[in-house]
């Protein structure tokens, strides 16, 4: 059963990936962009990688479809006429298609017991986590504590990409008090139905993030997860109030500060560590129970990554409705 | 007693399904945008509320039942409303209701 609904969100998948390179009208492309998004989301969750498809839901079919569609808000939403270069792109394509058809021949069964990744570091994780961690989530225990170095570098490059879109855009820092004034009544500040509905649900999305974040250790989620959604809530409430009542809340300075506030955070808590007499990231020393230790510090470490995302993808929605209004 | 859970859960996903599809015929079927809407909004609720309820029925009375009816609550309140905001969003950008050719005197002339 399992196989069969695989074979037919994959399916889906391709037709809908088709249809993005046909697309001319970019606004289309994207529309579809986010529901490729959502089958991989649910393709994810059908492979029982629940918290990988939550990732995927919240910011690839959630806000990366925002932030393409305040990009297009900047463009023209045409496609420009192909490069004449055709048969050359097509070589390529093909070529890659092969190389990466004749690479799956390599790959052991689906669901093999004997696969590489099935044998190598993921039995000692399942394994040891009860012992060294105690959390039931053995995924948040990984990317928190074993693997805590690659998720410092992942919210890093949440950082980097955020400090480039700033630099390319402008901060946002053009919102003139004049501009403020005649703003007040844009958007969808005159339609009273999905004001009354925002708002109602606007307070519950925020709540559903903060679950994710904190419930990380038990269940699916995590700060990426949360990050995105608690940062699509207040871009819902820009959208419904207008963006100075947005920016008066939460201002580009604070956002900026969340960026780095995060990843500081994060990497603080190895320097704690280190200071502490322990190695760099190494979260046991934290507590006078090694286990407490770990506790702590995920839990620390995964609100880093809540705040600087939170920050990372506000900042740049801000960037972009600012330039664009 | 489980039996006849079973059954009336199974009756609620497939009227679920049935009108699901109903309303992705429509979508394919209809003439304009609006009319597109209509039948994918209407149908799509029913939907959600038929399929919800047989999941709930499988669920027993339990945490996920709860979960469950959170989610319908969610899905009633967004969906009707996302719907609004596409319509009026249309209606914005100038994209004009079709009528019928003649002033719409036979009703059922299309």
């Amino acid at each position: 059963m399992t196989i069969l609904f695989g074979i037919f969100l994959l399916t889906l998948l391709v037709i809908t990936a088709m249809a993005i390179v046909k697309a001319k009208n970019l606004f289309v492309a994207v529309m579809l962009t986010g529901i490729a998004s959502l089958l991989v989301a649910a393709n994810f969750f059908l492979l029982d990688a629940a918290d990988v498809a939550l990732t995927e839901a919240a910011v690839g079919a959630g806000i990366s479809t925002v932030l393409f569609l305040s990009a297009l808000a900047l463009t023209s939403d045409r496609e420009r006429s192909r490069t004449k270069n055709r048969t050359m792109s097509l070589a390529v394509t093909i070529i890659a298609t092969l190389v990466v058809i004749y690479a799956t021949f390599d790959k052991p069964r689906f669901g093999s017991p004997e696969a590489p990744v099935h044998t190598h570091v993921a039995p000692w994780y399942l394994e040891k986590t009860p012992e060294y961690i105690d959390i039931p989530n053995v995924v948040t225990a990984v990317l928190g504590s074993y693997r805590g170095y690659d998720t410092l570098g992942e919210v890093f490059v949440v950082l980097t990409a955020g400090i480039g879109v700033l630099f390319l855009l402008g901060s946002g820092r053009v919102l003139a008090p004049a501009r403020e004034e005649r703003s007040g009544t844009t958007r969808l500040r005159h339609h009273l139905i999905q004001r009354v509905v925002g708002r109602l649900l606007i307070p519950f999305i925020l709540l559903f993030g903060l679950y994710v974040q904190f419930h990380g250790e038990y269940g699916p989620g995590g700060g990426f997860q949360a990050g995105a959604i608690i940062a699509a809530a207040i871009i819902l409430y820009s959208l419904i109030e207008g963006e100075d009542h947005a920016l008066r809340v939460l201002p580009q300075k604070v956002l900026l500060g969340l960026m780095a506030g995060g990843a500081i955070l994060y990497a603080g808590i190895g320097v704690i560590g280190m200071l502490l007499g322990g190695n760099f990231l190494d979260y046991s020393v934290l507590s006078s129970d090694p286990v407490k230790g770990q506790q702590l510090g995920i839990l620390l470490i995964e609100a880093g990554v809540g705040i600087t995302v939170t920050g990372t993808l506000l900042a740049i929605y801000h960037a972009f409705a600012a330039r664009s209004s | 007693m489980q039996l006849l859970l079973d059954v009336i859960s199974w009756v609620l996903l497939t009227l679920g399904g049935i009108a699901v599809l109903v309303g992705g015929i429509g979508a394919l079927r209809m003439p304009d945008l609006y009319t597109r809407m209509h039948a994918v909004s209407v149908t799509d609720s029913l939907g959600a509320i038929l399929v919800l309820t047989g999941i709930m029925f499988q669920a027993g009375l339990s945490l996920a039942t709860i979960k469950l009816i959170a989610i319908l609550l969610f899905l009633l309140l967004t969906s009707p409303t996302a719907s609004n905001a596409l319509a009026s969003a249309a209606l914005i950008a100038g994209t004009k209701p079709l009528d019928e050719p003649d002033g719409g005197n036979t009703g059922a002339g299309r």
